[in-house]
């Protein structure tokens, strides 16, 4: 994994609560065996008209959204299935973070474990994003930081493994193979076997 | 241990190989490894890339569910579309299952199914273990005391080679629910009016355990529909003590423990329980007695009411208004009387023989009305098999109904089998997401009665009026 320290960019903003993996990427294209190209499938159904033509009034088709690397998203972004496809359609179409009141626990493994940054902000930050869609914002990785607009900067919440994890570029596996001798002795150890 | 504990922390406890410091989180030893198609090739490739071979075959059991048609297998060809990137996903799982040795419960196995179905089905979900799955309804397995969740494919690659995730410890929320379900409320109901109550992401970053009366009369399989959905309020699992019910429901399952062993694991079960006093962070309740059959009327399983009542008005709220919109659903009017277009019995929340039994027992002797397209999946190859056994199936048939092979079908569409755009479907499934049952289908959840009450009226209907 590319470590991820800093991200700088403008803010796409889709405002909607509960924005569910189905929506995020529609399970018709997860026949996949790989995770390249899903960027593609990213929203389909919100994105695209039956015809295949684009909707012009979704806030990714906005010119002005066109390589933004920040989505900002109503609460509880990311509920719904565990389809790790969600993070990586959303990687394959270039973004990097994700802003939210709640962002939904498996979602969110998910995103950290691909290098996919989940921010929890406060109501007020959030409103503030919300109502600015477009938004110059940089977000500080090490220090847990976002930059808004005005300079002022709000820490948000982030484990300190997780964060270890995309400062260093460092895949979690790499971790638990380190314990492998623990695993083992514990296997040996338990009173009772699954 | 002398401290008091809830039964989520005695499980937790009994798994953790490495304890969570403030840098790391704890390494959480797996017990049962549950995979399937769609959120395993990834996985599967990541190992194959580092030269590494699965750690525990022996606690991993494979099957297909999402991608496989429900129609005979040898009219698999004939599905469009989906069936060529969906033969290829279910011919790398094949492949997959044989290069590292993991046991595969394929096309040709009587025991194959929806995961969540046959994990109980064959007594391979017990209590006390902790069960992972690539899969957001592995809480399903919670309903017999087992630590069980969903996880995503990277995490799977990680329980394939090290059978360990790094995990940290969610909080714990109590939902009480005293009192009795009334006739007809089943609990698809409750739980349905439980996501009501607390919301969709009323779970979130906890670990539920349900207790009281009502939960504690259920079966195994009413059980099962309440912790299955528990991650439709945001919960990764959903937990309850084990007990004479759940024991009785394992007693001579294929992989149950047998003889001594049995007498042992039981012993060892009969522990599993919250202490009295134990202190969870977040404590809710809700009376069953005062529930009705309920239904969704939006696009997220808390948007739920009872199956008479009005469609809430909340105009001013943007996220609220476009559900609605894309429901057609008017604020106000219930939805009784609206005409369904589809109906659908099955799911790993409600395709097991008790669900079969309950659509049965309305439609018995009687048609599903004309224009209504009504398909009934069986959850496992075990329950069509049991089912047909009982003649459910020519109930299903007579009535004019599809009676199809086992699988997640048109839960989430992923093999064919979908509703058509704009279509309504009443669905006995577990997601009313948009478009989750197909291109701008519309989807309300209900109990397997309230979905056969509907298929015969050929509308929304109220199954006390049915029976």
């Amino acid at each position: 994994m590319e470590p991820l320290r800093t991200i700088q960019s403008r803010t796409v903003v889709l405002p909607t609560r509960d924005i569910d993996t189905d929506q995020i990427i529609p399970a018709r294209f997860l026949t996949t065996t790989t995770r390249d190209g899903l960027g593609d499938a990213l929203f389909y159904d919100l994105r695209f008209n039956a015809d295949g033509s684009e909707r012009a009034d979704f806030p990714l088709n906005q010119p002005e959204a066109t390589r933004c690397a920040v989505l900002v998203a109503g609460n509880n972004f990311g509920c719904g299935s565990s389809r790790e496809h969600a993070a990586w359609a959303l990687l394959d179409y270039g973004i990097r973070a994700v802003i939210s009141t709640e962002i939904a626990d498996i979602f969110r493994n998910n995103a950290l474990k691909n290098g996919l940054l989940p921010v929890v902000v406060d109501a007020d930050v959030h409103s503030r994003l919300i109502a600015n869609p477009g938004a110059e914002i940089e977000i500080d990785v090490a220090a847990t930081t976002l930059m808004l607009p005005d300079a002022s900067k709000v820490e948000f919440p982030l484990d300190r493994f997780a964060r270890y994890c995309l400062v260093e570029g460092i895949d979690q596996l790499g971790f638990l193979q380190q314990r492998i001798q623990d695993i083992q002795a514990f296997e040996e150890s338990r009173p009772w076997k699954p | 241990m002398t401290e008091v504990r809830t039964l989520f922390e005695k499980v937790w406890d009994q798994h953790v190989v490495c304890t969570e410091t403030d840098d790391t989180p704890a390494v959480l030893y797996v017990d049962l490894h549950l995979i399937h198609e769609v959120t395993t090739p990834q996985a599967f490739a990541l190992l194959r890339n580092l030269a590494l071979p699965v750690r525990r075959p022996d606690l991993t059991l494979a099957t297909m569910d999402h991608s496989t048609p429900t129609l005979p297998v040898s009219s698999f060809q004939d599905l469009k579309i989906v069936a060529a990137s969906a033969a290829q996903q279910i011919s790398q799982m094949e492949r997959n299952c044989a290069d590292f040795g993991i046991e595969l419960l394929g096309f040709d196995n009587d025991n194959r199914g929806i995961v969540h179905v046959i994990g109980p089905e064959l007594g391979v979900t017990q209590p006390g273990k902790t069960i992972v799955c690539g899969d957001s309804h592995t809480s399903t397995h919670g309903a017999f005391g087992a630590l069980a969740f969903g996880i995503g494919t990277t995490e799977v690659g990680h329980v394939l080679a090290t059978q360990c995730l790094l995990q940290r410890k969610p909080k714990t929320l109590c939902i009480d629910v005293p009192g009795r379900l009334p006739e007809a409320v089943t609990s698809k109901d409750l739980i349905l009016a439980i996501i009501g109550h607390i919301g969709v992401n009323g779970g979130t970053g906890h670990v539920i355990e349900y207790r009281g009366a009502a939960i504690e009369a259920l079966d195994m399989e009413a059980r099962m529909t309440i912790y299955n959905m528990s991650i439709e309020a945001g919960a990764r699992a959903g937990m309850i003590g084990p007990d004479d019910t759940t024991f009785a429901y394992l007693d001579g399952r294929p992989r149950a423990p047998r003889g001594a062993a049995w007498d042992s694991a039981v012993r060892r079960w009969r522990a599993l329980r919250s202490d009295a006093d134990a202190a969870f962070d977040r404590s809710v309740a809700i009376d069953a007695s005062a529930l009705q059959p309920m239904i969704t009327f939006g696009t997220n399983p808390g948007m739920v009411i009872g199956v008479n009542d009005p469609v809430p008005s909340q105009s001013d709220d943007p996220t609220f208004r476009k559900a609605l919109d894309y429901m057609r659903v008017e604020p106000g009017k219930p939805l009784t009387g609206t005409a369904v277009d589809v109906v659908f019995i099955g799911s790993c929340t409600n395709s097991r023989l008790s669900d079969l039994e309950q659509a049965a027992s309305l439609l018995a002797g009687k048609r599903i009305a004309d224009g209504v397209r009504m398909l009934v999946v069986p959850g496992s190859q075990q329950v069509k098999k049991v089912a047909e056994s009982k003649g459910l199936d020519q109930i299903f048939l007579a009535a004019g109904a599809e009676w199809r092979e086992s699988g997640c079908s048109m839960c989430l569409g992923m093999n064919g089998d979908t509703v058509a755009a704009g279509q309504l479907s009443v669905s006995t499934s577990n997601r009313n997401f948009e478009g989750r049952q197909g291109v701008g289908a519309r989807t309300i959840l209900a109990s397997p009665l309230t979905a056969a009450a509907s298929a015969i009226a050929g509308r929304v209907a109220d199954p006390r009026r049915h029976m």
